[in-house]
């Protein structure tokens, strides 16, 4: 038997992490993520861990690359504006292939925007914010026990792919206190990163001849290697204008794209007999939930799919949706983000609506439902 | 019998991207040396830079080494070392790097006192890039980007790090390669935040547009420019106009190590809890 505690949607994060043996935090204040780091700078020096409060953003995701480099699993948490500022050195990241955990608690934006209120405006940065073709995995929890089980899935993913993983939530979650249990040690299976086996003078840090993610050495541990945000061969230095720069980043975009049966996740519900669905994540599919109930009451055959993946986005999963559905209703706290994904998949196949809100608040039940009647 | 650079030198992995004349190879060697007579277990050594010609350096050297954005080699640096506060954690960085881009870090990186070594290669110009002015090129300079004359002021970095809360710093150069051994063997030696400036020249994109005919005036200009500490002092403030003091410049014993800070309190929350079980 876990322990039941209530917590905020941050706590949860929290807490989730170091589930997930987190032993290193740089962070930077800002609304509404700030708790992640305050419950952690109580409970990291407490495990021997650290905790840092970083100059700024850009150097909270920087020491963040440099402590799993040397082996800790590691995290950060910033909210709009900071992970703009995160976007370079997270590309870094990616290229460099330095598993990390970065949440971006959602707000209303663009600059800054509405720090206290929610948003969802985020969710094509989470997929396209740094430069370059970059492999991303994106996870969007709802409730307080799903920002726990997914902060842990996070550290999974991020350590298996050596990838770094963004955690998108939105501040209503962020910030709402919920009943969770957080389950003993060992319920839970933790995956730590591969180390190479070979001896030093073998390795090859990007080595990709046995298969898409090779063996990971930790600094200070014997295998002296280059670690470059330049485009590398496999024995981690540069190169210029070769043909290794194309199949690298392909492989990198493999990691993901091979992978997604296993990384992408959602919950269907009342889906199977629906007649209109709801796609929607975060804050807004809590709200849908509550809508396709007062639907069904009403006799409107509505289900909805919430994803917990959204990046890589689930496509196949929306192509075959659209096949049997009049419609899908897609509300997001945007101006209309995600609804072009889903308009990617859906391919016109069946009725496509967004319900869009920017002005600080959720999108309610009343406002899901009475579009689920306009697409019937 | 000669120093063998080799044994430091990663295999296969020179030549060297600098330019003829440039000074980085004599730092190069300097920092081999260093490394050698301290007797320094190279899997305990990681270098850390950012971006710009200096940043090229760690992809020579047989250590653990990390080249990381534009600027943010010290937040790379300070996550390795607060993660594993055993080990050597040298940075090498340019003057745009570590002071423009780079310059909320270093002062940051300063004001901690965490225990890393920042080498800053100070050639006066963005070199990588052609020839920009940086926070260092001096008053009415030419740069690509200051076609009329630089109209910017310039850092004094030692002044810099040291009101920022630097422990240890020094400035060398690379016509003085022998006192350069000491300061950064100082530097390395030093528990707490050192800086040492590395004097450089760029003969490529800032010698020639700024009458220095060869890479040898650049030095000679070294040469004649900064003096051991010790005599700057002793002269009149007349005799001082246009030169600069080197050596060691300034250093604090026994202020606050960060990681020795933090790890210390972890140890003390470690004994309250064992106190109260």
């Amino acid at each position: 038997m876990g322990q039941i505690k209530l917590l905020q949607g941050n706590e949860a994060c929290a807490e989730g992490a170091l589930y997930a043996g987190c032993t290193f935090f740089g962070g930077y204040p800002i609304t509404p993520s700030t708790e992640v780091a305050e419950y952690l700078s109580r409970r990291l020096p407490l495990i021997g861990g650290v905790f840092i409060q970083m100059e700024d953003e850009i150097a909270a995701m920087a020491a963040v690359i440099g402590g799993s480099l040397t082996g800790c699993k590691a995290l950060t948490a910033t909210s709009g504006p900071g992970f703009s500022l995160k976007q370079e050195n997270m590309g870094f990241a990616m290229l460099t292939e330095v598993p990390c955990v970065i949440v971006n608690v959602m707000r209303g934006g663009p600059s800054t925007g509405v720090p206290t209120g929610p948003g969802q405006s985020d969710i094509m940065q989470c997929r396209w914010g740094t430069h370059g073709d970059h492999p991303v995995i994106c996870l969007t929890p709802a409730y307080v026990q799903e920002i726990f089980s997914e902060t842990v899935r996070a550290f999974n993913l991020s350590e298996k792919y050596r990838t770094p993983v963004t955690i998108a939530i939105d501040e209503v979650i962020a910030h709402m206190r919920e009943r969770i249990e957080i389950p003993d040690p060992g319920v839970l299976p933790l995956i730590n990163r591969t180390k190479p086996t070979c001896p030093p003078s073998e390795y090859l840090p990007y080595d990709d001849s046995k298969g898409d993610i090779p063996p990971m050495a930790n600094f200070f541990e014997g295998y002296r290697y280059h670690v470059t945000g330049l485009n590398h061969g496999t024995d981690g230095f540069p190169v210029n204008a070769s043909p290794r720069i194309h199949t690298d980043e392909l492989r990198l975009m493999r990691k993901v794209e091979a992978n997604k049966a296993e990384i992408i996740k959602y919950e269907e519900y009342l889906l199977k007999d629906a007649d209109v669905a709801i796609f929607a994540y975060g804050i807004s599919g809590r709200s849908a939930k509550t809508a396709v109930e007062a639907a069904r009451k009403e006799g409107i055959k509505a289900g909805l799919f919430r994803p917990l993946t959204i990046w890589p986005f689930p496509e196949e999963q929306i192509a075959d949706l659209s096949g049997h559905v009049k419609g899908i209703v897609v509300p997001e706290l945007s101006l209309g983000q995600i609804i072009f994904e889903v308009d990617r998949c859906a391919k016109g196949r069946c009725k496509l609506e967004g319900i869009y809100r920017v002005d600080g608040d959720p999108i309610n039940p009343a406002q899901i439902l009475a579009k689920v009647k306009e697409v019937m | 019998m000669a120093f063998d650079y080799d044994q430091y030198i990663r295999g296969g992995k020179l030549p060297h991207i600098w330019c003829p004349g440039c000074t980085y190879g004599i730092v190069f060697k300097s920092i081999l040396r260093v490394v050698d007579t301290l007797k320094l277990n190279r899997d305990d050594i990681a270098m850390v830079s950012g971006i710009g010609c200096a940043s090229r350096l760690p992809g020579y050297v047989d250590f653990n080494t990390l080249h990381t954005t534009h600027g943010r080699a010290l937040p790379f640096a300070t996550g390795l070392k607060l993660a594993k506060p055993d080990k050597h954690v040298l940075v090498v960085s340019g003057d745009g790097d570590a002071t423009a881009i780079g310059g909320n870090h270093f002062i940051h990186a300063c004001r901690r006192n965490i225990d890393i070594t920042v080498l800053v290669f100070n050639n006066f110009i963005y070199g990588m890039t052609g020839g920009q002015h940086s926070p260092t090129t001096p008053s009415g300079h030419l740069a690509s980007t200051m076609p009329y004359g630089n109209v910017d002021p310039s850092f004094n970095i030692p002044e810099l790090a040291k009101g920022a809360g630097a422990s240890f710093v020094a400035r060398g150069t690379a016509y003085h390669a022998a006192g350069l051994d000491k300061l950064i063997s100082g530097a390395m030696q030093h528990k707490g935040l050192s800086v040492v400036e590395i004097i450089n020249a760029c003969p490529t994109t800032h010698g020639r547009r700024n009458k220095f005919k060869s890479p040898t005036d650049m030095l000679l200009w070294m040469k004649d420019t900064f003096l051991p500490a010790v005599a700057f002092d002793k002269l009149p403030p007349e005799k001082t106009a246009g030169k600069f003091p080197m050596g060691v410049l300034f250093k604090k014993e026994g202020a606050p190590e960060y990681c020795e800070t933090y790890y210390g309190l972890v140890e003390r929350l470690k004994k309250q809890r064992e106190g109260r079980a």
